[in-house]
């Protein structure tokens, strides 16, 4: 018996949802699924409405990525469902999204979508029909006994998407596989070539999947008006250098668009909801000493309080890991790097590594600088 | 992909009948255009107006009142087009979606029009039409036309969305009642996508294509053949068959092993006269779109209320309207039954269902 999900039966009596997304990786993940023998049942999420996020009124309220997965599924000969999520979507990610912005922080809906979405209520719908496992397209992998496994990065270290899998619950990463992190992107694509999927020369998806065209401070602004309101640039004595659009339009790190003309180049520091300010400052203001962190998920073996764990972290999607100490005491959790970051942003997340292994990860909450740094950064 | 081997999808559409498969194959073969002068088309203008007069019997009028249509959707359409309606609350989407429709006349909790609502709502809204269905396509609740003609302020027409109607109801008697009747073949068991109104008594409608004369002017393009001699033998054998009686004795069993599985059921409608061959229930705590799923996924084909077209679910209008709590809405699964329906369906249904509702019950 050829198991290759590892579920610990025989694929003729396993039951294995996909979540499909109408894109390349998610389809060619079916397609493997289905060619391993599992009963394959597909399910695409209704997200959001895609005439209203397109801002092309009259357009049918599924898009064509929905679409997309539909016909995937008839090529492969399994079920396919849709499920209406646009509610729980605005609940559990948009609104968050927004909220985020509006308070100076730059979130990461997809860690939100793959916590509280995919892995929180969909895979209790694969659960509730009586599924083995819930299968993804996600570039990771899961290593180890159907329970009890571990979660790793993808052997295709520029595809890796384990940051924004830090979330991911024990509990969840028994249930959960991921067949394509063994494998490198270009071997999906030629997968999808082979088996002709209707979607195999499909754009690579981008951005966040509800802001159409990157235009993400627009829904921002929708839903918190507050983060459209313009405001002072300070420096960090709080002289105003200038005025910004909205707390939406900035990042910690950034450096271009201030439109501040002073001799050296000017970064953003922090953004300041309750004054409505961008904090600027030279770079090397930018390092930070100590990350603080929220909602920590745990994956180590170790018990994660009253310990200092050394391992690496990522605190950016796109950014090397580095190394540093963890400290967890009390409920409250810290990172210190070994040499201060750059551009660490609260809202973005933390996570941990220990080689490939991904060990959990936090929301970074709020930043210390070294500490000669005024209160206010 | 895992067939669903026991349909309980009728409202949806019905599989083919024989009766109807035979007569289309015979008029594919035949081919021809209505419209020729030859011999071919003359023999293709009688096989036409065969299934026009068929058509016409069953709904006890005169063969230059009924008019066909690529379904029922354009049906409703064609006969409130260029009215101003007011439509119940629980109508399908195929008249609620139509540009006429000015106001909507509420329905009681078991999903019954308001009658005592009709001629406020006409005279508040200065409707010229009242839409109303024979019976719903979700609950299977019959409404009560007569009382709502008897209600309807003078000179205003009546229309009667009567899809779910023939076999199960007096079609004739509907017919007699209103101004103009939508029909669908599908739902009895012939082809999608042909349809027809039956026109009252000096009643023309505004036609909404137009072209080369066909169907006396109220609907332009060459006549689909094939698919009026497939509805024509559907509806012939549909009233034939009378099936009736045996599909509420077949629901009835249905209900109750239903209630055995699950005693906190909700049947919506039950207050109501309702279709002998539709149960729409519910229950606290189902999800209709993932029972739907799982209930495909072990053979049986159901519904939950009206599908978009990406197959995804939308709340039901119709239980909205009613009134009906929305933990209820969100569960709602109808059952309907058709000319293929045997009790062994019913109970290898019951089975295959059994141990995803315990599952539900457990969680």
């Amino acid at each position: 018996m050829s198991d290759p999900l590892g579920l610990g039966k025989d694929p003729a009596s396993a039951r294995v949802v996909v979540a499909m997304s109408g894109g390349v990786d998610s389809s060619v993940a079916a397609a493997l699924v289905a060619r391993w023998g599992y009963e394959t049942v597909g399910v695409t999420l209704q997200l959001y409405d895609h005439g209203a996020a397109t801002g092309k009124p009259g357009a049918c309220c599924a898009g064509q990525d929905i679409h997309d997965a539909r016909r995937v599924a008839d090529r492969l000969g399994v079920a396919h469902y849709v499920l209406d999520f646009e509610q729980r979507f605005r609940n559990a990610v948009i609104e968050d999204f927004a909220t985020s912005y509006a308070a100076g922080r730059t979130p990461i809906p997809c860690v939100r979508c793959n916590q509280r979405i995919k892995f929180g209520d969909l895979m209790e719908i694969a659960r509730d029909l009586g599924a083995d496992a819930l299968v993804t397209g996600h570039y990771a992998r899961r290593l180890g006994p159907p329970a009890g496994g571990e979660l790793h990065r993808a052997v295709d270290a520029t595809r890796d998407q384990t940051y924004f899998l830090f979330a991911t619950t024990r509990d969840q990463l028994d249930f959960l596989r991921f067949p394509l992190g063994g494998q490198p992107k270009e071997t999906t694509r030629g997968l999808a070539e082979e088996l002709d999927l209707p979607v195999a020369s499909k754009a690579e998806s981008q951005d966040i999947c509800f802001v159409p065209q990157g235009h993400y401070s627009r829904v921002v602004e929708r839903l918190r008006p507050e983060a459209g309101e313009p405001g002072p640039i300070l420096d960090e004595a709080g002289r105003e250098l200038g005025r910004h659009k909205g707390l939406a339009h900035y990042t910690v790190g950034q450096r271009r668009g201030l439109g501040v003309a002073t001799g050296a180049p000017l970064y953003v520091l922090a953004l300041d909801p309750e004054r409505r300010a961008v904090i600027v400052g030279p770079k090397e203001r930018l390092r930070t000493e100590t990350l603080h962190l929220a909602e920590v998920n745990w994956l180590g073996e170790r018990p994660l309080d009253g310990a200092t764990h050394r391992l690496w972290i990522k605190h950016r999607a796109n950014e090397a890991a580095i190394p540093a100490r963890l400290h967890a005491a009390a409920g409250t959790t810290a990172v210190v790097p070994e040499a201060p970051a750059l551009g660490v942003a609260p809202g973005q997340a933390c996570v941990f590594y220990d080689g490939t292994r991904v060990l959990g990860g936090g929301w970074i909450a709020a930043v210390a600088a070294p500490t000669h740094a005024p209160a206010s950064a | 992909m895992i067939p669903a081997v026991i349909d309980l999808d009728h409202n949806a559409g019905s599989p083919l009948r024989p009766e109807a498969r035979a007569a289309m194959l015979a008029a594919l073969d035949a081919g021809g255009n209505a419209s020729a002068v030859h011999g071919r088309g003359r023999a293709a203008k009688a096989r036409l107006e065969d299934a026009r007069d068929a058509l016409a019997a069953a709904c006890g009028v005169g063969a230059d009142r009924v008019v066909f249509t690529a379904g029922g959707t354009e049906a409703d359409a064609l006969a409130l087009h260029g009215r101003r309606v007011a439509a119940s609350a629980v109508e399908h989407p195929a008249v609620l979606a139509q540009p006429g429709v000015v106001a909507t006349v509420p329905v009681d909790a078991a999903g019954r029009v308001r009658v005592d609502a009709v001629a406020g709502t006409v005279t508040a809204s200065g409707a010229d039409t009242v839409a109303v269905m024979a019976a719903n396509n979700e609950t299977g609740v019959i409404q009560p036309l007569a009382d709502v003609r008897a209600a309807l302020p003078v000179g205003v027409r009546l229309h009667v969305d009567a899809v779910q109607a023939p076999g199960r109801l007096d079609l004739a008697g509907i017919v007699a009642g209103a101004d103009t009747v939508a029909l669908s073949a599908h739902k009895l068991g012939g082809p999608a996508g042909v349809g027809a109104v039956a026109l009252g008594p000096g009643i023309e409608p505004l036609a909404l294509v137009r072209g080369g004369g066909h169907e006396r002017g109220r609907r332009g393009g060459t006549e689909n053949l094939p698919g009026v001699a497939g509805f024509a033998a559907a509806l012939g054998a549909t009233v034939a068959a009378a099936e009736d009686a045996g599909l509420g004795a077949l629901r009835d069993r249905l209900e109750a092993g239903l209630r055995d599985l699950v005693p906190e059921l909700v049947v919506f409608g039950a207050a109501a006269p309702r279709l002998a061959n539709t149960l729409a229930v519910s229950a606290p705590g189902w999800r209709a779109e993932t029972l739907v799923m799982a209930f495909d996924l072990a053979g049986v084909a159901v519904s939950s209320g009206a599908a978009c077209s990406s197959g995804r679910v939308r709340t039901s209008h119709v239980l909205e309207a009613m009134g009906a709590r929305d933990e209820l809405i969100d569960g709602m699964i109808r059952f309907s039954l058709g000319w293929t329906s045997e009790v062994g369906d019913i109970e290898r249904a019951l089975a295959a269902m059994a141990p995803i509702l315990r599952r539900r019950r457990a969680a």
